[in-house]
């Protein structure tokens, strides 16, 4: 590399004594000499600032310590959640939480498919991680580890998707399987469509 | 004009008499104003300034140069955002005004909005950008420190995947602003994000990345790294000047091409990964449920498409000569050719482009047309990229991804659009296909 920098360099100065007559030029000429190929900007990052930071993932790296209970979870949700999504957690001003198993496969144009944590939602760790981060909206990351586990545990608890008395911690999270886990596929576009004498038309 | 000649007044000074005129005037006007309801005196448009309005502007002298300002637009325009009326002002979005749009760039003012938690409000001083995960040298930014790095400035559209999103069963919004009013284009300047994963050294087995933004919803997308190192941006600037609030102040990411969401506003962090975070964001939103329960994930290309921005729905015209113009645009190059049909899409003429058509950005097309005020004309516009993509009819797009609800597969409609002229001139939103 620093051959390359070299010979650039060499260049850079032929050039300038070639074709520059005053001094201004011969500036110029010099900003053309190639870069570091780190510019050391910036500062490093330490963990402890990047401890506040968490982005799970669906095998349940990057999960918090901490657990909660379903019963604890009910709790919170009543004080915490419940004026937006409801007291049977079928929605408001927030989104439906559960139901819809079933909804989905649906050819009926006049009938939405019913899109909820319980029938859409694939990876239990997407829960933690948008309630730890947005919710509620109006005191989001408020909650702690240990209530953003509760609250899992209660909304999966009343999705049938785990027990009644079960506790979620990083280990529990990560191993629930969701309903609609393998309901998603690739992006198969570009698509080859049919000829438009193929299709329906409407006028 | 004897006072031509006083020394007292030097060049572009106004003659004394008539600037004793004009003070006696504005003070007459400021009482008057002063005397206004309060309403009326509010009357200017949003980004406008009331001003009195002289019988003739070549007879009295205009308002003064003012030593420090920030530009308005004349009191007379008066095009605006519109918000979509979702349930909260705060998840929400606002369209731009396509109808009235000019030329390819969009006002930083009308640019369109979508924000999960209000627009966030951030001091750049503080702002910093973390860059970690699987890195050699995980390094924090402030945005000083990001200034100093090369930059580039790209002129790039931006759109929403949910634009269009009320049109899959039957028309429903009655102006292009509402069809199509969540795409803009914007000069963008900031750093190649490949300059920055440079620097920290992104390990081999890297195949994602997250960025998250700093506002209440911190919004999170996954990016593949292939992606990130290509052609994304770390942006500070927009149309000449600093981000707007609502388009990410101090800091956006932007992902040409690629669907709006994914350009992270108030960008704080990214972190590199060997896997997807399968986010809420990309997950349980922005995918794209079809009839056999499906959904199609990580659908990030935004594809060929145009739409006819005048004559266009809400307008009313005469007989005689239009020009029909609008925007084409394609997330995954450059417009090559854009068609107009008259008679709901049985025959086609090619529009001009005009140059430079530039890959990933929007594209004004424009077309000459007689109208005889006979019949009623069914206008479209249909574009073809440089990949040869073809821009679909709604009957294409169905016909392989059915109607899921009334809604539809929600995200990504790129159909052709269809505007009808009535006989009387009036112009509306149909389905023609």
């Amino acid at each position: 590399m620093s051959t390359t920098t070299e010979r650039v360099r060499l260049a850079a100065a032929a050039v300038a004594v070639l074709l520059a007559g005053c001094a201004a030029s011969q500036r110029n000429d010099a900003s053309v000499i190639a870069p570091a190929t780190t510019y050391d900007f910036g500062r490093p990052a330490t963990p402890i600032e990047l401890a506040r930071f968490f982005s799970p993932l669906p095998d349940g790296r990057g999960l918090p310590k901490g657990s909660g209970t379903v019963a604890q979870g009910k709790r919170l949700y009543e004080a915490q959640c419940l004026a937006c999504h409801g007291d049977n957690l079928q929605g408001g001003l927030g989104d439906r939480l559960i139901g819809g198993r079933g909804t989905l496969v649906n050819g009926d144009p006049t009938k939405a498919p019913v899109k909820t944590v319980e029938s859409y939602w694939p990876y239990a760790t997407t829960l933690f991680d948008y309630i730890k981060r947005a919710m509620p909206l109006t005191a989001p990351d408020s909650l702690s580890d240990d209530e953003v586990y509760a609250l899992c545990a209660y909304i999966l608890s009343r999705a049938d998707v785990i027990a009644a008395d079960a506790t979620m911690d990083a280990r529990s999270l990560a191993a629930v399987r969701m309903p609609n886990r393998d309901g998603f596929i690739p992006d198969p576009r570009p698509e080859n469509f049919p000829p438009v004498s193929q299709t329906q038309h409407r006028k | 004009m004897s006072s031509h000649h006083d020394t007292q007044d030097g060049p572009g000074s106004p003659p004394r008499d008539a600037r004793r005129r004009f003070i006696g005037r504005g003070l007459g006007l400021a009482g008057a104003a002063a005397s206004l309801p309060f309403a009326a005196r509010a009357a200017a448009p949003p980004g406008a300034v009331e001003r009195p309005v002289p019988a003739d502007p070549a007879k009295v002298p205009g308002y003064p140069l003012e030593d420090e300002s920030y530009g308005a637009r004349s009191q007379f325009e008066t095009e605006v955002r519109q918000r979509y009326k979702t349930a909260t002002p705060l998840s929400s979005w606002t369209f731009t005004p396509l109808q009235d749009s000019l030329g390819i760039v969009t006002p930083s003012g009308l640019f369109f909005e979508r924000s999960h938690a209000g627009t966030a409000v951030i001091d750049p001083r503080r702002h910093t950008l973390f860059v970690h995960g699987l890195v050699a040298r995980p390094r924090k930014y402030a945005m000083r420190d990001l200034k100093r790095f090369p930059s580039i400035s790209r002129l790039l559209f931006l759109e929403c995947s949910g634009n269009g999103l009320t049109e899959w069963s039957k028309p429903t919004m009655p102006t292009v602003q509402g069809t199509h009013g969540l795409t803009s284009t914007a000069e963008w300047t900031g750093v190649p994000l490949s300059t920055i994963l440079n620097e920290v050294g992104v390990r081999s087995n890297a195949k994602w990345l997250l960025a998250e933004g700093d506002d209440a919803a911190a919004m999170t997308r996954s990016i593949p790294i292939e992606k990130a190192m290509k052609d994304c941006i770390l942006a500070y600037g927009q149309n000449g000047e600093a981000l707007r609030p609502e388009q990410g102040y101090p800091l956006r990411l932007l992902v040409p091409g690629y669907e709006g969401n994914m350009n992270i506003k108030w960008l704080r962090r990214l972190e590199i990964s060997d896997a997807p975070f399968m986010t809420r964001e990309e997950t349980s939103k922005y995918t794209d449920i079809r009839p056999d329960g499906k959904a199609v994930q990580f659908s990030f290309e935004m594809e060929a498409k145009s739409v006819i921005t005048a004559p266009s729905g809400g307008m009313s015209i005469e007989p005689g000569f239009h020009e029909i113009t609008g925007i084409a645009w394609s997330g995954r190059g450059t417009i090559r050719r854009v068609d107009v049909s008259v008679d709901g899409g049985s025959t086609w003429r090619e529009a001009a482009l005009q140059q430079p058509a530039l890959p990933i950005c929007h594209t004004r097309f424009r077309i000459p047309w007689q109208w005889d005020g006979r019949g009623t004309p069914v206008l479209q516009s249909r574009c073809v990229d440089d990949t040869g993509y073809v821009q679909p009819t709604l009957g294409q797009i169905i016909a392989l991804r059915g109607l899921n609800g009334p809604i539809g597969s929600v995200y990504h409609l790129n159909a052709i659009q269809s505007w009808q002229v009535a006989s009387d001139g009036k112009v509306t939103n149909v389905h023609h296909y």
